[in-house]
């Protein structure tokens, strides 16, 4: 390959990559400048899917807003809900319940799951390994089944609330996750077999795409891509929010950050979740899922209906601005999405709805590093890179 | 009262005392909320602060978490409060060696819409000081490429502003929806 390299003609082409292309996996362009096969110049552009998430949230209120969240990484819509009002509720000073929190932990994880099996499925197909998809997503199908019968949505889940969350589990959705949980290991090693030692694979990721540690900080790299650098920073651990404290897992790190670390990160990363999913569902405690407060939350269906307070209650809190208000101030709070840090900036002036609210999305920061892994790569490794970071156009745009 | 006297006496962040030392005449205010150490800082030494957050060996601020910011033009209190600057760049660092999170807000007036950009301290700081610029038309002095990023090369107006309607301006104009439909 580096002998093609050398007899090229040292004529620049101009090579436009999206914002249409089976491996952006969304609509992001690269416009690449090459030598013969190797990339000179790699220009990253966003914007493509740009929906004014943010200009909505000045109009809509607290609890209309988790819809919105639903669609900025529409991978995992379960844990930018979780992030969101998990932002609010820090805004007004209260905790929810300790079932509740456990529940959004064991959502937030299986959505990690779901996002890391999507992730590696379309990864490996972009580089031509097509079992890897199907096996990933029968996996990922069975996450999903759950995530419909526990929310109602397969996508658009919408599943926290402020102060708690839209209804407990389900029937029989203990054992359904445990079964999941129990086989997920073998299915996953099925994967392991066919890619971690694969020749074809490791030709193609390992040394691909690298990033070293003190770039990925400057740059804003955080998550697995992150942690593929060597530095271990997790938000679930380094600032433990809701009941992260109180499970235990590792955080596993790579040592070269390039494509195969962040492919062998993101595949601990989903062993680790199995083992937290494991430890809530020994833990969860009984007890309500929502805050018993009707100035926040939503009194039960029997209450509205056949109580007059309760009714009342109903009203205020979906009443424009007699709803959740949090005092005037601004709060930003992170969460470790699957992607990385995600982060709700939200200013509020004390009415029901929110001032400014900033998303800080993870892959914003992915996409602009691009350039650093690809330039001096070939062309053929753009697939591989790109691939490798997981760049959400949704949360990308907002 | 005494409870409150307690609270008091807790010592303070680090980072307040060795801004306090060293560039007090920068801090316009400061402020501990919900675990995050607020400081408003004049924009003048906006770029000193900031290297000097970044570089300290002790607080190391290395991880520049977000750049954004707050038009506060029908927001009176926080106007009052910073001598009518119309807005607030506001940034989030985090350091990874156990300072925790700091905000740092730099009050922006709208006759002098310019601020240094920090893409010399943090890379990551070029797409998050563009987008600040296309939202809210901020000028990142120093900035390499500063155009904007999710709004066309060709749009007009900054939509995060808060005389900016939700629904747009102009864009609709181009089809002739009303005249069909009436």
């Amino acid at each position: 390959m580096q002998g093609g390299l050398e007899r090229a003609t040292g004529e620049k082409m101009v090579l436009n990559f999206g914002p249409q292309h089976p491996a952006t996996h969304g609509t992001l362009r690269i416009v690449l400048e090459l030598d013969g096969e190797s990339v000179l110049k790699a220009t990253p552009h966003a914007g493509y899917l740009h929906t004014g998430f943010e200009k909505l949230g000045e109009h809509l209120d607290y609890n209309q807003y988790i819809v919105v969240t639903d669609r900025m990484n529409y991978l995992s819509p379960l844990s930018n809900n979780f992030g969101y009002v998990l932002a609010v509720e820090q805004l007004l000073d209260i905790e929810v319940t300790k079932r509740c929190q456990y529940i959004r932990i064991l959502m937030a994880e299986l959505s990690r799951l779901a996002d890391h099996l999507l992730w590696l499925g379309t990864a490996a197909l972009d580089l031509g390994a097509f079992s890897v998809f199907l096996y990933s997503f029968r996996e990922r199908e069975k996450l999903y089944s759950i995530f419909e019968k526990t929310t109602g949505a397969r996508l658009t889940t919408s599943y926290t609330r402020v102060g708690g969350v839209l209804r407990d589990l389900y029937d029989g959705c203990e054992a359904d996750i445990r079964q999941f949980i129990s086989n997920f290991p073998k299915a996953l090693k099925e994967t392991h077999t066919l890619l971690t030692r694969n020749r074809i694979w490791m030709d193609r990721t390992k040394g691909v795409g690298a990033i070293s540690a003190d770039d990925a900080i400057s740059y804003g790299l955080t998550g697995p891509c992150l942690r593929a650098t060597g530095i271990a920073h997790d938000i679930r651990k380094a600032e433990p929010y809701s009941s992260y404290d109180e499970v235990t897992f590792d955080v596993p790190v790579g040592t070269n950050g390039d494509a195969y670390d962040r492919y062998l990160v993101r595949m601990e990363e989903m062993i680790q979740s199995c083992g937290i999913v494991t430890q809530v569902l020994d833990n969860i405690p009984d007890g309500p899922v929502n805050l018993e407060d009707n100035k926040i939350t939503m009194p039960d269906k029997s209450d509205a209906y056949g109580h007059i307070e309760g009714l009342i209650h109903h009203f205020k809190v979906v009443m424009d601005g007699h709803g959740v208000q949090p005092p005037k101030g601004d709060h930003y709070c992170a969460t470790e999405s699957p992607n990385g840090e995600l982060g709700f900036y939200i200013v509020s002036d004390g009415s029901g709805t929110a001032y400014r609210i900033r998303i800080r999305p993870p892959s914003f920061f992915h996409f602009q590093a691009l350039p650093l892994m690809l330039e001096g790569g070939m062309v053929s490794d753009t697939v591989a890179v790109l691939g490798s970071l997981n760049v959400i156009a949704g949360e990308l745009d907002r | 009262m005494s409870e409150e006297n307690q609270v008091e006496e807790e010592p303070k962040p680090l980072v307040l005392e060795k801004l306090e030392a060293n560039h007090a005449d920068a801090l316009l205010a400061q402020d501990e909320s919900r675990g995050t150490v607020v400081v408003v800082i004049h924009k003048a030494q906006a770029y000193a602060v900031l290297e000097y957050l970044k570089t300290d060996p002790e607080l190391a601020y290395t991880f520049l978490v977000d750049v954004t910011a707050v038009d506060n033009s029908q927001m009176e209190s926080e106007l009052m409060q910073f001598d009518y600057a119309r807005f607030m760049v506001v940034y989030q660092l985090y350091s990874y060696q156990g300072q925790g999170r700091l905000r740092v807000k730099v009050p922006v007036h709208e006759n002098d819409l310019s601020i240094p950009s920090v893409t010399g301290l943090w890379q990551g700081a070029n797409w998050l000081e563009r987008e600040t610029y296309d939202m809210f038309g901020i000028n990142f002095d120093g900035h390499p490429d500063l155009r904007r990023i999710l709004m066309p090369d060709d749009f007009d107006g900054h939509p995060l502003r808060k005389d900016y309607p939700l629904r747009g301006r102009g864009e609709r104009e181009r089809f002739n929806f009303d005249k069909q439909n009436v």
